[in-house]
């Protein structure tokens, strides 16, 4: 067995097809309810690095991934973790629309064993369809542990699908599930169906005999779909119904239908009496199937009682949080001198082996520096990281949910809001793609509109850098802690705002599921650290390196060879070493001024200049929209010339002195609160289709940033700093 | 008969209604709270705006609003 493009990191894509013309395909959809290990099970079969995490909606788009075996090529399709065929929420309609309407050949269906008969209540809704399936029970692991047993044979005989016990997590099984793919695939087999309630396969019957007067639903197991969802009340089957010549007819039919079943099963609507038809089978086969023994307290149990006990739950989850940035500094600052020293190191290097010239200092004093200076903050975002990992992982981040809901409610957002926020601190990406978890469309677009005040990992580089220069060092752990939750309040006062004004109305309810927890594997977090590592290296690499390189051309060209030769004149009549080096720091810092940098520096410097901004700061404010990151290089850049003080040898040294305190406060508060980087504001864009808000998001974050700098730097002034 | 939010911690007893609507009963019904099944309540907020109840193995935290409309039977021995 061989995976080609297992190496793609999160991204998926497909490689070059070329050459495999041969290959029969067949497409796999792996389905599921969520949170069961449907990307785990991808992982383990192929050795792909999806994303997981131990709550419901880790993966919200589909990702493919293709291996081959005995001459197939065979594409397996992860999507979203799905309750129920009648969705709820935008990721779960993803998963929805792939089943209703692409092409593939095979569902796998994946269940925890742990919560079998739950999740059998969907595989009966995905038997409905009627397509070639395999029942996967994932999990085993942990029922195993617990005492429990699942039989396996009784499933298959009970349900007449292929069932395959696996564990994720032990790779247990998971290399049985290509054979079987390929088995089900090539049989003949007839597919089983499952039969309902007599009196509710009758009218089943009528809906068909209706449907098979339309051309389009010849197929009587297509057909028999389609009555069932009607009757299941789905809309977005009703939907395709609505356009059918046949739709007045059926519509009266299907009216007649529901009245009659509701009054003879006494419910509410023909859903409920699918719904406890299904419910009624799913327990007759856990009965018989699976071997449960009598519950007995759970570690998790016993960790609930403490991590979300009324009194305590908050306190606790508040001193993870303070003590996570303490460790992203504290822990974090050990390596950096190293890589300062490095870095510095290199340029050196090249000093000393190329022949003077533009080459040598578009090297020496534009790209190493540069990316120098971000590559140092590597352990931070590497710690940072590691802590919304095992947030993710250990199955924390549903109760933190379950904590701040009250919270949040009191803001005009719900406590799943809170996934992606968190998220958000990492990366504002990913963080915006989470927010498809939320299935209201005010609730989501708000939380999307504050999520940027979550200060993701890449502007932590900036605000380390800051607090370096300006605050105490024995302070620094908390005042980073400070930023962070000061982002989180702004973001929540902000969200309360939109609330009442543009969003009228109740936040969507919150239901969630709350996860066991579990030990995160260390194997999954290294992996997961190395790709940011990777990816960041990339960054820092290419688009990094790409920025000060521009940088550094804006900064040191035109050159002025009048000026250069007045100042030249006068080095040479300088009476002793001191004069003559005040002299050609005077030149870089004149020279700097006449650069393009310098001139747009200066154009734009009356915009920043009442939060006392100088035009290099203004620079790398602007600079910053590409990304957080360029803010520290451009600083490096522009601060490493025109100065003449030898004791100033760190980037930090030069800060101080030519900015003051409160400047630098006004700036942490801009790059706080201004647009994230291109890429987030791309996201937004392709997630968010409405032109009003695409227009309103890209003005609204920079005013307020604006203003809230010159409030805080006015404010300092005022307490006399 | 009771909603969930007159029980307190620890309740345990047989869901007997569920007054939601839809999507909300759907949603409800899919992580396993329907009626007939067991539940148990184990834990709520400070303010109570959040509960948390398990059922047949699975965990849910939901807000007050929705926790007021699933009724339980609580078996002997909860108030
Ligand atoms: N013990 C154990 N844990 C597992 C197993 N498979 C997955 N997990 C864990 O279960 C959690 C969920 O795994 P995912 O693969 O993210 O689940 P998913 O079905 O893709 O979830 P969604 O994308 O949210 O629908 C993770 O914490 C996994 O580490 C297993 O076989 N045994
Ligand atoms: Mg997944």
């Amino acid at each position: 067995m061989k995976c080609r493009n297992c190496d793609t990191d999160e991204s998926g894509s497909r490689n070059g097809t070329g050459t495999e013309q041969k290959m029969k395909k067949i497409k796999v959809a792996l389905a599921g309810q969520p949170n069961v290990g449907k990307s785990s099970i991808i992982n383990s079969m192929t050795g792909a690095r999806l994303h997981v995490g131990n709550f419901s909606g880790v993966t919200v788009e589909k990702k493919e991934i293709f291996i081959e075996k005995d001459g197939y090529e065979i594409e397996m399709v992860d999507l979203p973790g799905i309750y129920s065929l009648n969705a709820y929420t935008p990721e779960e309609q993803v998963a929805k629309k792939f089943l209703y309407n692409e092409d593939y050949d095979l569902i796998i269906n994946v269940a925890d064993a742990n919560t079998l008969s739950r999740n059998l209540i969907f595989t009966f809704q995905l038997m409905d369809m009627q397509k070639k399936m395999i029942l996967v029970v994932n999990m085993i692991d942990e029922v195993e542990k617990q005492g429990g047993k699942v039989d396996r044979d009784k499933l298959e005989e009970l349900l007449g699908i292929p069932v395959i016990l696996t564990s994720a997590k032990e790779h247990r099984g998971v290399d049985e599930i290509v054979d079987h793919v390929i088995e089900v695939y090539t049989s003949q087999k007839p597919k089983n169906k499952l039969f309902y309630d007599e009196r509710i396969e009758e009218q089943i019957e009528k809906l068909v005999k209706m449907l098979h007067k339309s051309p389009h639903f010849k197929d009587p197991d297509e057909a028999r779909f389609i009555a069932i969802r009607l009757l299941d009340r789905d809309e977005e089957v009703y939907k395709v119904i609505h356009d059918l010549p046949i739709f007045i007819e059926l519509h009266e039919m299907l009216g007649q239908i529901y009245r009659e079943l509701e009054m003879e099963f006494d419910e509410e609507s023909t859903s409920d009496i699918l719904s406890d038809e299904r419910y009624a089978m799913a327990k007759a086969l856990v009965l018989k199937a699976l071997k449960k023994p009598p519950k007995k307290l759970t570690l998790t149990d016993r960790l609930d009682r403490l991590l979300i006990h009324p009194i305590l739950g908050l306190p606790i989850f508040l001193f993870f949080m303070w003590l996570l940035f303490q460790i992203t500094f504290e822990v974090g600052s050990v390596p950096m001198e190293w890589i300062d020293a490095a870095f510095t190191e290199i340029s050196n290097t090249i000093n000393a082996v190329l022949p003077a010239g533009a080459i040598q200092s578009v090297l020496a004093d534009g790209i190493v520096p540069a990316v120098g200076s971000v590559i140092m903050f590597l352990p931070n975002i590497l710690i940072l990281f590691l802590g919304i990992n095992l947030l993710e992982q250990t199955g924390y981040m549903a109760r933190a949910a379950f904590l701040l809901d009250g919270f949040m409610k009191k803001f005009g957002l719900q406590g799943k809001a809170f996934i992606p926020l968190v998220s958000g601190f990492g990366c504002t990406v990913p963080a915006y793609m989470a927010a498809r978890t939320l299935k209201n469309p005010k609730d989501r677009i708000i939380t999307m509109l504050v999520l940027g005040f979550m200060s993701c990992s890449a502007r932590l580089p900036v605000y380390v850098l800051l607090i370096g220069a300006f605050f105490p060092t024995s302070h620094a752990g908390n005042i980073l802690f400070i930023i962070y939750i000061s982002g989180a309040i702004l973001g929540l006062i902000v969200a309360k705002i939109l609330r009442m004004v543009l969003f009228k109305g109740e936040p969507e309810p919150f239901v969630m599921e709350m996860p066991p927890y579990r030990f995160p594997s260390m194997k999954a977090l290294g992996v997961e650290l190395w790709i940011k590592a990777k990816l960041f290296l990339k960054k820092a690499g290419t688009f990094i390196a790409g920025a000060s390189m521009i940088i550094w051309f804006l900064s040191s060209y035109p050159h002025d060879s009048l000026l250069v030769q007045s100042y030249e004149a006068k080095i040479e009549a300088a009476i002793d070493e001191a004069a003559k080096m005040q002299l050609q720091s005077e030149l870089a810092a004149k020279e700097l001024e006449n650069s393009y940098l310098g001139t747009i520096g200066k154009t734009i410097e009356p915009v920043f200049a009442p939060l006392g901004f100088d035009w290099r700061v203004s620079v790398a404010t602007i600079a910053g929209l590409a990304a957080k990151e360029v803010v520290v290089s451009t600083l490096a850049t522009l601060y490493a010339v025109g100065d003449a003080d030898e004791k100033s040898n760190t980037l930090i040294e030069r800060l101080r002195e030519n900015i003051s305190f409160k400047a630098a406060v006004a700036l942490i508060v801009i790059i706080m609160i201004y647009s994230p980087c291109i890429a987030a504001m791309s996201t937004f864009w392709a997630e968010v289709p409405q032109w009003a808000w695409r227009g309103f998001y890209m003005v609204y974050p920079n005013v307020l940033a604006w203003l809230m700098a010159f409030g805080v730097y006015n404010l300092l002034g005022v307490l006399g700093y | 008969m009771k909603p969930l939010t007159e029980c307190t911690i620890g309740c345990e007893g047989r869901i007997v209604k569920i007054k939601a609507k839809d999507p909300i009963k759907g949603r409800l019904f899919s992580l396993g709270l329907a009626k007939g099944s067991e539940i148990k309540i184990l834990d709520h907020t400070l303010a109570k705006q959040t509960w948390e109840v398990e059922s047949d193995g699975t965990k849910i935290a939901l807000r007050e609003e929705e926790a007021a409309s699933v009724f339980m039977e609580p078996k002997g021995g909860c108030k």
